[in-house]
């Protein structure tokens, strides 16, 4: 009888740790501001315009916040609690759109501009090293050409002297 | 009766503005000097006309009578005077009509003195530039008029128009809705101005551009003219830029001074082109090269100015910054259309005459290091278009709505950001048409050496993070190279000329100012690139509810909630404000006073951050407004910010050396020297 009553208490037990977990999580303290923050700050709100949810003002947003809150609290990952406000809201919450279809322009797009460009200046340069190169207007910032600089300097002093 | 003479005043502008292009095209064609004058005379007065408009809308405004729409919409009777002045600019209508008469007063300023060496592009620079001021002012009369007032019919209902229509009662509410409290800032008064000059003042290097294209003009005087109004417009839009960077940082309470919104990345798309051509124009002064190019710039720069415009006030970008949506849209895309198709045509038939073969020396060349060195700048002003469009063009496409947000940006041009600053830092040592780079190398080899040292000692002190160290290594090269190169021509000058060091500096400055001041430029920008690198890499936060006489740490700080006073001010608002202590290794450093101000009129509630301000750092203080606040218990962000301060003290020496570079040579001093002829 006794061997029962501690098996029914033991089970009992469980049953109420299993069922009351997710609730006592729900208000786990070590879910900080900072921690929400984090994910609050990849994500933009989904009513105003262009503000990123963690410094958003609104009451909405403030409940967004509690809600990752929330989710942290209940082990939600990063990844999760994006997904999850990318398919509630629609992508324009995510500060960069997924790597999916249309949007892999935006990713190969500047890359490819940067590319070309480059291919372009060097094609040019190569082009303009064979072209004649006229004899260069001045040389390098050289000693020497400080030299007649200031001999040029000189001679304008003596100038403004005389007048 | 003063919205009556103002609008009158409008019309007459948009009349005369029709009169300057007949007469500027017809005497352009005819080159009759006669029909030219009077083109020139009757493009100058739009500029007065357009003053005595702008007063009219001033003067609504800080009387206050709310029956005129813009007034009521703008202004409340408890604003102070900067604000109802700043108004003109807070809404579409009235920055619209300051739009028309800056573009007027650099009309004016171009025109005011006659150009006698381009006197044959001056009817072309009359017509483009009235063009432009006649579409806006078309805008202004037709669209977004500021004169429109309040009427009451029969049926009670409120009706907007410009004159009292039949059977009505004119309606003039108490008080105005003022203006948003976000905007309610001193950076608000002068940031938007600075703004519009800059964008304006493009009309002038554009005008220019079409004007030696339609006469075919290929040699580099008119480029000269060019540089100094892009010069111009340009270091407004720098000052306006950082501006609304400050704005930013003082007034919004993120933390940050940038946030690639839309239309803030729209401002800096012109602002990447002209600073490209104030480069190449360069190569055409002194190498005959880049002519294609540096037309094309302008054309852009320009197009770029309007496409902007027309983002921000169509209602088309999602921005904070964005006005409400408008019927001007597509007004504004066939005025872009037309002057795209115009300027490409142009540009095409004179396609041959401005063929100029790019010759080099080696890819370490001066000529060679300007392709570069634009070629990085059109590629971050394509990332930032590219960032823009995209939204519209999924939209279109796919029906998704998408954000692109600032990791976009930092991903894809911060590396190219560091480019252009290493470039930098390397062409002043470069010479042009130079075969090899071991003459590059024998400049560079010391200020490189000397360089290296930054990062070796940030390595010592503990200092992680590659992408930081290469940021910083770049920064401190280009002060490197610009200080090095600097030190040793007033080394030889002093040496030469037998006068102490410090007069050498001054007097080869003043000497050569389009040189110098660059440098003095470069050296604003590397500072600036410092307090970028400080915020963008090194930035901590912490946010966290505290009670009174608790604390928050961050970075070695310990802020302490004192308790916060609440009080009511006379122009409507209730202020809420929380005293922090501050203390750093056991010493009390600062009290900050971040608060919370609650604007009953509008029904809104703004946060304006506690800051402590250091050479080293920024401590950043904000209320968290969406919680309660009171004397027992607070939510404080907190935001450490490294080297910021560098950011607004590099924009002061890039003003500074602007200003020098701009500053008229004395043509008596300083002749054409080997100097002046070659390290531009």
């Amino acid at each position: 009888m006794t061997e029962r009553i501690r098996l029914t208490a033991l089970i009992t037990f469980c049953m109420i740790l299993l069922f009351t977990a997710p609730v006592l999580a729900q208000d786990d303290p070590t879910v900080t501001d900072d921690q929400v923050n984090e994910i609050a700050s990849q994500l933009y709100c989904p009513i105003c315009e262009n503000v990123p949810l963690d410094v958003c003002p609104s009451q909405a947003c403030a409940d967004w916040r509690e809600l990752i809150r929330e989710y942290l609290s209940q082990g939600w990952t990063e990844d999760q609690i994006k997904a999850y406000f990318a398919e509630q809201y629609g992508w324009n919450v995510l500060s960069v759109p997924p790597r999916s279809g249309l949007n892999w322009l935006i990713y190969a797009g500047p890359p490819a501009i940067f590319v070309g460009g480059a291919a372009i200046a060097v094609f040019l340069i190569m082009k303009g090293k064979k072209e004649k190169t006229p004899a260069p207007a001045i040389a390098p910032m050289t000693a020497e050409l400080l030299e007649i600089v200031e001999k040029d300097l000189a001679s304008e002093d003596k100038d403004d002297t005389r007048t | 009766m003063i919205a009556n003479i103002g609008f009158g005043l409008l019309i007459i502008s948009l009349t005369v503005s029709v009169v300057a292009i007949i007469l500027a095209i017809y005497g352009g064609v005819t080159k009759s000097a006669v029909m030219v004058e009077s083109s020139r005379r009757a493009s100058l007065i739009t500029f007065p006309l357009l003053s005595l408009a702008l007063i009219g809308l001033i003067i609504l405004l800080i009387t206050d009578r709310f029956e005129y729409v813009y007034v009521y919409q703008t202004s409340d009777a408890l604003m102070p005077l900067y604000l109802k002045i700043a108004a003109v600019w807070g809404g579409q209508e009235g920055s619209l009509l300051f739009w028309c008469w800056l573009l007027s007063g650099f009309s004016f300023a171009t025109l005011i003195k006659k150009d006698k060496t381009n006197s044959d592009l001056i009817p072309w620079v009359i017509a483009v530039t009235s063009f432009v001021t006649l579409f806006f002012l078309y805008l202004v009369l037709f669209f977004e008029n500021p004169f429109f007032r309040f009427f009451v019919d029969m049926q009670g209902e409120v009706i907007k128009s410009l004159f009292q229509p039949l059977y009505t009662l004119q309606a003039t509410p108490d008080q105005g809705l003022g203006m948003n409290p976000l905007l309610r800032h001193i950076g608000m008064v002068v940031h938007p101005p600075m703004l519009y000059i800059g964008f304006t003042g493009f009309v002038i290097p554009y005008a220019y551009a079409i004007a030696a294209l339609i006469e075919g003009r290929i040699d580099s005087e008119w480029i000269k003219i060019t540089r100094k109004w892009t010069l111009i417009a340009w270091v407004f839009l720098t000052i306006g830029l950082v501006l609304g960077s400050r704005w930013a940082y003082d007034v919004l309470g993120w933390g940050g001074y940038w946030a690639w919104d839309p239309v803030e990345t729209s401002a800096l798309m012109p602002w990447l082109t002209g600073t490209a051509f104030l480069h190449s124009n360069t190569g055409q002064q002194k190498r005959g090269i880049f002519k294609h190019w540096n037309v094309s710039l302008i054309i852009l720069t320009f197009c770029l100015v309007i496409l902007g415009t027309f983002l921000t006030r169509s209602g088309m970008l999602s921005s904070v910054h964005a006005f409400s949506e408008s019927e001007i849209a597509p007004l504004f895309f066939g005025f872009i259309a037309i002057m795209l198709i115009a300027s490409a045509v142009l540009l095409g038939w004179r396609w041959n005459l401005l063929r100029s073969d790019f010759s080099t020396g080696s890819f370490f060349s001066r000529e060679s290091l300007y392709l570069f060195n634009n070629l990085i700048f059109i590629s971050i002003f394509l990332i930032c278009l590219v960032g823009i469009l995209f939204p519209i063009f999924s939209e279109l496409v796919t029906g998704q709505q998408i954000t692109v947000g600032p990791p976009f940006y930092e991903k894809a041009a911060g590396p190219l950001f560091a480019l252009l600053l290493l470039i930098m830092g390397v062409v002043p040592l470069s010479g042009w048409s130079v075969k090899s780079g071991k003459s590059l190398g024998r400049q560079l080899w010391k200020p490189f050496l000397v360089s290296l040292l930054l990062p070796l000692v940030l390595i010592i002190s503990g200092v992680r993070g590659w992408f930081a160290l290469l940021g910083l290594w770049v920064v401190f090269l280009s002060v490197c190279t610009t200080l090095y190169d600097y030190a040793r021509s007033i080394i030889l000058h002093s040496k030469r000329l037998k006068i102490s060091p410090w007069r050498s500096s001054v007097r080869m400055t003043l000497n050569n100012r389009r040189r110098y001041g660059g440098y003095i430029v470069h050296l604003g920008v590397a500072l600036m690139g410092l307090g970028i690198i400080g915020i963008e890499f090194f930035q901590t936060q912490t946010q966290a509810l505290v009670r009174q006489d608790e604390s928050i740490e961050i970075a070695g700080y310990t802020l302490t909630y004192r308790g916060l006073t609440i009080e009511e001010t006379t122009d409507g608002r209730e202020v809420a404000v929380a005293d922090v202590q501050v203390v750093k290794d056991g010493r009390e450093i600062a009290a900050l006073h971040p608060a919370r101000e609650y604007f009953y009129v509008s029904d809104q509630a703004v946060t304006r951050p506690g800051v402590r301000s250091t050479l080293a750092d920024d401590l950043y203080v904000v209320l968290a407004d969406w919680l309660p606040v009171t004397s027992e218990g607070a939510t404080f962000k907190v935001y450490h910010n490294p080297l910021v301060k560098w950011l607004w003290i590099g924009t002061f020496v890039l003003v500074f050396g602007t200003l020098l570079a701009l500053f008229p040579t004395d043509a008596r001093r300083v002749k054409d020297t080997s100097l002046a002829k070659g390290v531009e």
